[in-house]
């Protein structure tokens, strides 16, 4: 599996795959894109990423555990749901802030940006995990 | 508040009986007693207050959408019940406590039956009739548990089945009944029924109602043809018996009867079917005690006996009637109780309750031959125990019967002479006469099994002597809430010279002409065991098999354990129901504005087709995954065209995803092989593409509704105003649908976590790898 | 366009219900996707369909220019692509252990639950 033209594209094409990725989360609430997709891609490169050098590589990229992406994911996700119940509204009712940034203009957050963060997260954790454990069940072989 | 503390109290304590038995060890029964006494007690105290048909109400609203509440109401012929399901039941904890000494499940054993009195007395006070009919299953499921308490032996499971099966399957009738009689009189609540009597009887369902309530009470008072449940049932230890077959359990039917009389009574086919039915039962139950050699046995055909007279009696519907039914429930009560606890006994210290191994027991156990000769002498209806009252107020109910009082009055005679033979046979065969072996090695059984039979017989004597004082304050208000008004009881052994007094000595006289030559008489009831072969208990074996054969056979039909077998159903169901709908009802397309098709859109949809039958086709299993992956990429070339580009785009990288999966575990899987014959695979096809057909015929007909305000213009309203977002299919995901999306993601972990626990975890050496 | 689609989602359904009838494991997964696309396609189209026009609003605007595709069954089809991805990963995990522990693809052969 280990070819010269694959490695050398992959070594350009991840950090460009993983910025579109995070580039499609940020903006997808305004435009296409969003968590779900964000997501996959970066699951993408990472995939490329081990297809081109092998899995321990692609487990070396990634600065952390696969399946403690999911949970990172789901929690964030719940924590976004759980700020409206705080407020004593439905649970995942939206909170949203506005920040005045100097020279940047003015800046809404909301916490269906950690929600869709989570949702990221999580898709990207359980792809990678599904993957990474086939895939390292084919390399043993 | 109090009667719900009432009736929960023993269930309560009943998780606890284990533990007693630990602390108190033989004085495990005279502990539970104590539940049951102070039920007794505390009820006592309603004894004279409700004389004149007042009740005293509970009502909690349970599950309101139903219509069920807990309500609950103590009135006369409540009292009466829950007197003698908590007087008895106390007598019975503390023999039982003797009878099964040292039984290592004693514990349990009391437990159940504590179980057991909550279900009773929550029918008895149940004034909705959904929660008589929770109480009335209860007390089904409880008595399966201590008919089958010596679960080691196979005729105990045997017959705890049969009652379970008999009595749960009447249950069922009572329970489609009672929602009938719901819907007919607008109430679950018995009084409200009441109030609305005339309506529900003129009601054209009110027949059907009807008879399923009565298949309810006539299965759980062993009516005839339902009779055969109960002698097998005596397969329980003995103190069951007397509390559930005798005292308490076969008379929840009556129960119900009486109950329910007000409401149901006074037409023909109520009338007819009660009386009918009790008379036949009456007769039939005296007639086959002589076929038993087992005082048990005998005992139990002679309480279907009783149990058919009440039912008669409460069919007949006069006051006379009435009064006679409580007074001989009553009755019966005391003296078939002290008898059944004397068999225990007599059981207990000779090993065997066979007549025909059994006599001359009074010269080793004298106490208890007293004590059944009480008991006897009341059964038998001599002055001045209560049982000739009751037999003489039944007799008098019989005879000023409006219709049909010849047959009813001749029927009564004979029975009662049948009776009067039958006490012979339990109380003055085994204990008189010479010694025999099994007799001679008995002994005086311990204190707890002669005190508790003797403290009921001696109050059947009691009652006798001073009915007005001791019987007159429980019957009367019994009587005035079954007849509905207040009716003054005059209870006294002695009226002058009546026909009922006659017949009553007649059939004393006859009874023990009859016992003296009972040896020669067993020989012609014995000719009525050929009839057996045909009668209900054998009809009872042959569903029991057929419904067994028809289980086996559909499960095998139905849960085969292969996916496609359930798809097929499936399809077949689905393809088949949308056929009779097209067929039954045509069809009609909404004429509709459609987009026209472009060249480009034509080709993306003929490559989706295309791909998916080679997909089909193709006998390798790289040519499928490439051929999916085509589809795919089609199907996103589909949501590029239709303004779905956040669908493309997930479309396509779940695509390439989904082709490393199948690349990454591909050299594992197994080759395709074809392994169905042509003609499995013709007819697959043929209902694959039925299904097919239906989904195409569905999108075209779904287009053309518009019957609704599409639910997503809210979405497309309020997504920039409060959601601050642009993007409508992104805000709905995380923000209006967010928990959609949260349970979404959570499976997605849940699958994740499955495909590693599946694909790394391997069983440990030893085990299957 | 319609019409046409509503053939191809008849094509799918059949071609997937077939796929999931056969005994072997791996058409079964393979009929599962075929049903998926099928899935997400009827629901596409039986919400409506526009051409070209995605749910999106323009900055400073409050709501999209007519016509626009519907976002509601887009937002449904998302999920379930997503779902689907998720499902059959867990049946081919499930194929694989099969086939690791029994050795056989036909699903006829695997008819108790001990090996």
């Amino acid at each position: 599996m280990k070819s010269l033209i694959l490695q050398t594209a992959a070594r350009y094409l991840l950090p460009l795959l993983a910025l579109y990725s995070v580039l499609l989360f940020l903006q997808g609430h305004h435009d296409p894109g969003g968590g779900f997709v964000g997501g996959l891609i970066a699951a993408a490169s990472l995939m490329l990423c081990a297809l081109a050098y092998g899995v321990p590589v692609a487990r070396d990229v990634l600065p952390i555990q696969p399946r403690n992406l999911i949970g990172i994911g789901l929690l964030s996700a719940a924590a976004a749901g759980s700020v409206g119940t705080l407020q004593g509204k439905p649970f995942l009712t939206s909170a949203w802030v506005k920040l005045q940034l100097p020279g940047f203009g003015e800046l809404e957050l909301g916490t269906p940006l950690l929600f869709d963060a989570g949702v990221f997260l999580a898709v990207l954790g359980v792809t990678v995990s599904i993957l990474m454990t086939l895939a390292e069940e084919e390399e043993e072989e | 508040m109090d009667l719900l503390v009432a009736v929960l109290a023993p269930l309560a304590v009943a998780p606890l009986m284990p533990l007693v038995r630990r602390f108190a060890g033989r004085h495990v029964g005279d502990v539970a007693a104590a539940i049951p006494l102070a039920i007794a007690v505390y009820f006592a105290r309603y004894v004279g207050t409700l004389g004149d048909g007042q009740s005293v109400a509970f009502r909690r609203a349970w599950v309101p959408e139903i219509g069920l509440s807990l309500s609950l109401r103590l009135d006369g012929l409540s009292l009466l019940f829950v007197l003698l399901i908590s007087g008895i039941g106390a007598l019975v904890c503390v023999y039982a406590g003797g009878y099964l000494a040292g039984n290592r499940r004693l514990g349990s054993f009391f437990g159940s039956l504590l179980a057991f009195m909550t279900a009773m007395l929550g029918i008895v006070l149940a004034e909705n009739l959904l929660t008589l009919y929770v109480f009335w299953e209860f007390t089904t499921l409880t008595s399966f548990l201590l008919i089958s308490f010596e679960h080691e032996r196979q005729a105990a499971r045997a017959a705890a089945m049969q009652a379970l099966l008999t009595t749960a399957a009447g249950g069922l009738c009572l329970l489609a009944g009672v929602i009938l009689l719901g819907l007919i009189g607008g109430s679950f609540e018995i009084t409200e029924l009441i109030e609305r009597g005339d309506a529900v009887r003129a009601h054209r369902l009110y027949p059907a109602a009807v008879i399923l309530i009565l298949l309810g009470a006539f299965t759980k008072s062993a009516q005839f043809p339902f009779h055969y449940w109960l002698p097998n049932a005596m397969a329980a230890p003995t103190p069951v018996s007397a509390y559930l077959h005798s005292a308490t359990m076969v008379k929840a039917g009556v129960y119900l009867l009486a109950r329910l009389s007000p409401l149901l009574g006074g037409t023909d086919l109520w009338t007819v079917t009660v009386t009918g039915v009790g008379a036949v039962t009456m007769v039939v139950g005296t007639v086959l005690a002589f076929t038993s050699y087992d005082m048990k046995g005998i005992l139990a055909y002679l309480t279907i006996n009783v149990l058919g007279t009440l039912t008669m009696l409460i069919g007949l519907g006069t006051e006379l009637a009435a009064e006679a039914a409580m007074i001989y429930l009553l009755a019966h009560a005391l003296y078939k109780g002290a008898l059944f606890l004397v068999t225990g006994a007599v059981d207990h210290a000779a090993h065997s309750r066979d007549l025909r191994e059994l006599s001359g027991l009074r010269h080793r156990m004298p106490l208890t031959a007293l004590i059944a000769a009480l008991a006897a002498l009341s059964m038998a209806g001599v002055v001045p125990f209560f049982g000739f009252l009751a037999k003489e107020s039944y007799l008098h109910a019989v005879v000023e019967a409006p219709r049909m009082w010849p047959l009813l009055t001749f029927a009564a005679v004979v029975a009662s002479v049948l009776v009067v033979a039958g006490a012979g046979l339990v109380a003055v065969a085994p204990f008189f006469g010479t010694l025999s072996e099994k007799a001679d090695r008995a002994h005086e059984a311990g204190f707890r099994l002669w005190f508790v039979p003797a403290l009921l017989a001696v109050a059947g004597l009691a009652a006798g002597l001073l009915p007005q004082t001791l019987a007159a304050p429980l019957v009367e208000p019994a009587v005035a809430a079954i007849v509905g008004e207040p009716v003054p009881l005059e209870l006294k052994l002695w009226h002058g010279v009546t026909l009922p007094l006659v017949l009553s000595v007649i059939a004393l006289a006859a009874g023990v002409a009859l016992y003296v030559s009972h040896e020669r008489v067993r020989s012609v009831f014995d000719g009525t065991r050929v009839l057996g072969g045909w009668g209900p208990a054998a009809w009872y074996d042959k569903g029991v098999t057929l419904l067994d054969v028809v289980a086996h056979w559909q499960t095998g039909f139905l849960q085969s354990g292969f996916l496609r077998t359930y798809v097929t159903v499936i399809l077949a169901m689905t393809a088949g129901l949308a056929g009779l709908m097209i067929t039954h009802f045509g069809l009609t397309f909404v004429e509709r504005e459609t987009i026209g098709v472009r060249w480009h859109e034509g080709i993306a949809a003929g490559l989706i087709v295309a791909a998916a039958f080679v997909a089909v086709r193709s006998t390798s299993r790289m040519r499928a995954v490439v051929a999916l992956t085509i589809v795919g990429f089609g199907v996103s070339w589909i949501f590029v065209l239709f303004g779905g580009p956040d669908l493309a785009m997930t479309q396509i990288v779940v695509e390439t995803l989904t082709t490393l999966l199948f690349v990454f575990a591909f050299y594992r899987l197994p080759k395709f092989s074809i392994l169905s014959d042509r003609a499995t695979r013709f007819r697959d096809a043929v209902l694959a593409s039925s299904v097919g057909i239906v989904m195409t015929l569905l999108i075209l007909l779904a287009t053309g509704v518009d019957q609704y305000e599409p639910t997503s213009e809210y979405y497309v309203r309020s997504s920039v105003t409060e959601a601050h977002g642009r993007n409508i299919v992104n805000v709905i995901l995380v923000d209006f649908r967010a928990l959609d999306t949260l349970g979404e993601i959570t499976v997605l972990s849940a699958a994740a976590v499955g495909v590693f626990v599946m694909v790394r975890l391997v069983a440990p050496k030893g085990g299957r790898s | 366009m319609e019409i046409l689609l509503a053939i191809v989602v008849g094509c799918l359904v059949a071609t997937g219900l077939y796929m999931m009838m056969r005994r072997s494991m791996l058409k079964l997964a393979i009929g599962l996707s075929l049903l998926s696309h099928g899935a997400n396609l009827l629901i596409f189209t039986a919400g409506g369909l526009t051409r070209g026009q995605p749910p999106l609003i323009p900055q400073g605007e409050t709501l999209p220019p007519a016509p626009y595709a519907d976002p509601l069954p887009q937002a449904l089809i998302l999920t379930a692509i997503v779902i689907s991805f998720g499902l059959l990963a867990f049946t081919i995990a499930l194929i694989y252990r099969a086939c690791h522990v029994t050795g056989t693809d036909d699903l006829d052969q695997l008819t108790t639950t001990e090996t």
